[in-house]
């Protein structure tokens, strides 16, 4: 099963795949050009205001989050409870206070 | 009698569950939804069941179009989720699913506020056994977290009613607005169910920590009951449309940054939901039905999505993006249906996506809102991104994972469920006019004209050429085993550390109190000691003769003070 050549284990196919959408993309693009389409909002008017805005969108909201990784990515056992050390400091101060030190620092 | 045959039998079943096993327990599931379906088919446009409980006067059945169109997609929900869980012999969950469901139907029926809130609160304990039932420490906090967040929303709703009822004197559940006494407990309830910013985290927290099964049901039911009640009682408030595009906005980065792809799906849920509140707030006929139609769409797609997450996750036990990958070729038609589902979500023209998302965009249009829909139309881009490529490429392609050595195809009921959802995008997608006809107002609109189906493929292509360009240029954010902080952190970090913290001075304090009082204690015992104890001052031995002398003394001292 695993000598078994998939889809796209070949790296023809990747390419093929990634072709045919570069070329969807410049035939949706062109029509652009030829298409009449209904405007609302001015902006709409510009030629291949929704490809652009798409593709820059995209873009502009990986490149933000790659920025709020920085900020707000911790490791996986943040949120787990062991790094709240209750017990062990209340079983502490207990122990000093039935040997009777001082127990203020 | 006829008016609970939308109900009832999901209540049945749910006790019937824990009765019956194998094929009888499967028979009894898959017909319970079609049976309510048929009660709900039976009651027509306009049916009120009126009931009076301690002088209160109560509708808990009241039909119209809005409510019968909830109703008939949480049994279509029921139905599926039921195929798809039937892989698993877990009485708990089914037991809980069925009064899950029959909650979530009783919600939607209801015409009163009390019977909302009852229901509601049905909804909340039944949907947290199914986070509880993976039995795992993670789901046991998750799902402490996710009821006690559920049980809040519930008293604020009760607070909301009782406050409302005191000076309204009736308990009709219609347009409540903001104005209204006590409509602000009213809007922070439904707030904190439809995950609001700020308020959404017990989602994208619980929801990745229920089962394979239970999360499909969660995706259904409990944020789209929270829709059904805006759109009923908030319709048309302006502070919705900007909470709502808030909603479609900050979550995609989480999104696109999670590694959890169940929760990259919660937040791609959240995403979904702000369209539709931003369709309730602005609050016409088109922009209502947009909001409704989206939820329909949404619960299906989004639960195919869930459902093929849920497979992957069964079948691997792994639901990290960084540890999965290139399934397809052990997962070939769990993938297929994975793929349908994000073309849905992603609003492909020819997807059910498509043809209800157009609608809250095109009302947003119409009423001048260009801010707003410039970021709808980000939020939407964005969605694809995430949804749409991400969750299929990092389950199925991508990089062959260690899974696909071992992996097998999903269990065929729930190939089933996913195959009959996936024919439901599909066809919503395909005969939008049939399913536009079922929405609650009437509208005048055509979503398939070159506009529409042109603009929508020029923003997801280029949004897939820019995503190609960005794994290409390796800019686009690997799958990292992480967390990433979000408004949780204040009840999960911030309040825990602040209570450890206060907890640790006042131990501090105490035990200096309780040091300086042994202190006075020990010092009292020795000086008690020293008077009292043996060879104390009061314990000495003295001669007769002495003690004599004294009585004679203290005798003769009181006759000299008699006589003076």
């Amino acid at each position: 099963m695993n000598d078994k050549k998939h889809l796209f284990d070949k790296p023809k196919n990747v390419k093929i795949l990634i072709r045919s959408l570069y070329a969807c993309c410049f035939v949706l693009f062109c029509l652009d050009l030829v298409i009449d389409r209904h405007i609302y909002h001015p902006w709409e008017s510009f030629i291949g205001f929704y490809a652009i805005y798409g593709c820059l969108s995209c873009v502009v909201l990986v490149m933000i989050a790659r920025e709020l990784r920085k900020v707000v990515m911790r490791p996986e056992d943040y949120y787990d409870i062991k790094d709240m050390p209750l017990d062990n400091e209340g079983k502490k101060k207990e122990d000093l206070m039935k040997t009777g030190e001082k127990v203020d620092g | 009698m006829d008016s609970l045959l939308a109900i009832l039998p999901f209540f049945i079943a749910a006790i019937l569950t824990l009765f019956t096993r194998g094929s009888l327990r499967a028979t009894i599931m898959i017909a319970t939804p079609i049976i309510a379906t048929y009660g709900i088919y039976n009651l027509d446009v306009g049916h009120i069941l009126n009931a009076t409980i301690i002088g209160l006067d109560l509708a808990p059945i009241r039909i119209d179009r809005l409510s019968m169109l909830f109703a008939y997609l949480f049994c279509i929900a029921a139905l599926l989720g039921n195929i798809y869980a039937l892989y698993h012999k877990d009485t708990m969950q089914h037991f809980a699913a069925q009064a899950y469901a029959g909650s979530a139907v009783g919600a939607v029926l209801a015409g009163d506020m009390l019977t909302l809130f009852i229901y509601w609160e049905l909804m909340a304990l039944t949907s947290s056994v199914l986070i509880f039932a993976r039995r795992t420490d993670a789901s046991l906090y998750a799902g402490i977290r996710y009821l006690s967040v559920q049980i809040l929303s519930g008293l604020l709703l009760l607070a909301g009613i009782v406050i409302y009822y005191q000076s309204v004197g009736n308990l009709d559940f219609n347009h409540i607005g903001l104005d209204a006494p006590g409509a602000w407990f009213f809007f922070l309830a439904f707030g904190i169910k439809s995950a609001f910013p700020f308020l959404h985290n017990w989602l994208t927290d619980a929801y990745p920590e229920a089962t394979s099964s239970g999360t499909v049901f969660l995706s259904s039911f409990t944020t789209k009951v929270a829709v059904y009640a805006l759109a009923r009682s908030f319709a048309g408030e302006e502070i919705l449309i900007y909470i709502g595009a808030t909603m479609a906005f900050f979550p995609i980065y989480y999104a696109v940054i999670e590694n959890n792809l169940r929760r990259v799906l919660t937040y791609s849920l959240i995403n979904q939901v702000g369209f539709m509140v931003v369709g309730i707030g602005i609050g016409t006929q088109l922009a209502l039905n947009g909001a409704v139609a989206h939820a329909f769409a949404d619960v299906i797609f989004k639960g195919l999505l869930m459902m093929s997450m849920g497979a992957v996750l069964l079948r691997t036990g792994e639901m990290r993006g960084s540890e999965l990958g290139g399934l397809y070729k052990r997962m070939p038609k769990t993938a297929l249906f994975c793929i349908i589902g994000a073309a849905s979500i992603s609003a492909f023209p020819l997807f059910s996506g498509f043809v209800s998302k157009s609608i809250i965009v095109t009302a947003v249009l119409q009423e001048g809102y260009y801010g707003v829909w410039l970021i709808l139309l980000f939020a939407a881009a964005g969605v694809f991104h995430h949804a749409g490529i991400k969750i299929p490429f990092f389950a199925f392609f991508a990089h062959d994972s260690k899974h696909i050595k071992t992996t097998k195809e999903a269990p065929k009921n729930m190939l089933w469920a996913m195959a009959l959802s996936a024919i439901l995008c599909v066809l919503i997608g395909v005969f939008p006019q049939t399913f536009y006809s079922m929405l609650p107002w009437p509208m005048d609109y055509t979503v398939y004209d070159t506009t529409h189906v042109f603009t929508q493929l020029q923003l997801l292509f280029f949004s897939a050429l820019a995503f190609v360009w960005l794994k290409l240029a390796n800019i686009y954010p690997p799958e990292l085993k992480s967390v990433n902080l979000d408004a949780e952190w204040v009840y999960r970090k911030l309040f825990p550390k602040a209570i450890y913290s206060i907890s640790t001075v006042c131990a501090h304090f105490y035990a200096k109190i309780e040091f300086k009082a042994e202190r006075g204690l020990q010092l009292a015992q020795s000086s008690t000691i020293q008077f009292f104890g043996a060879g104390g001052f009061l314990s000495n031995f003295r001669s007769i003769g002495g003690m004599v002398m004294w009585v004679a003394v203290i005798l003769s001292t009181s006759l000299f003070l008699y006589y003076l």
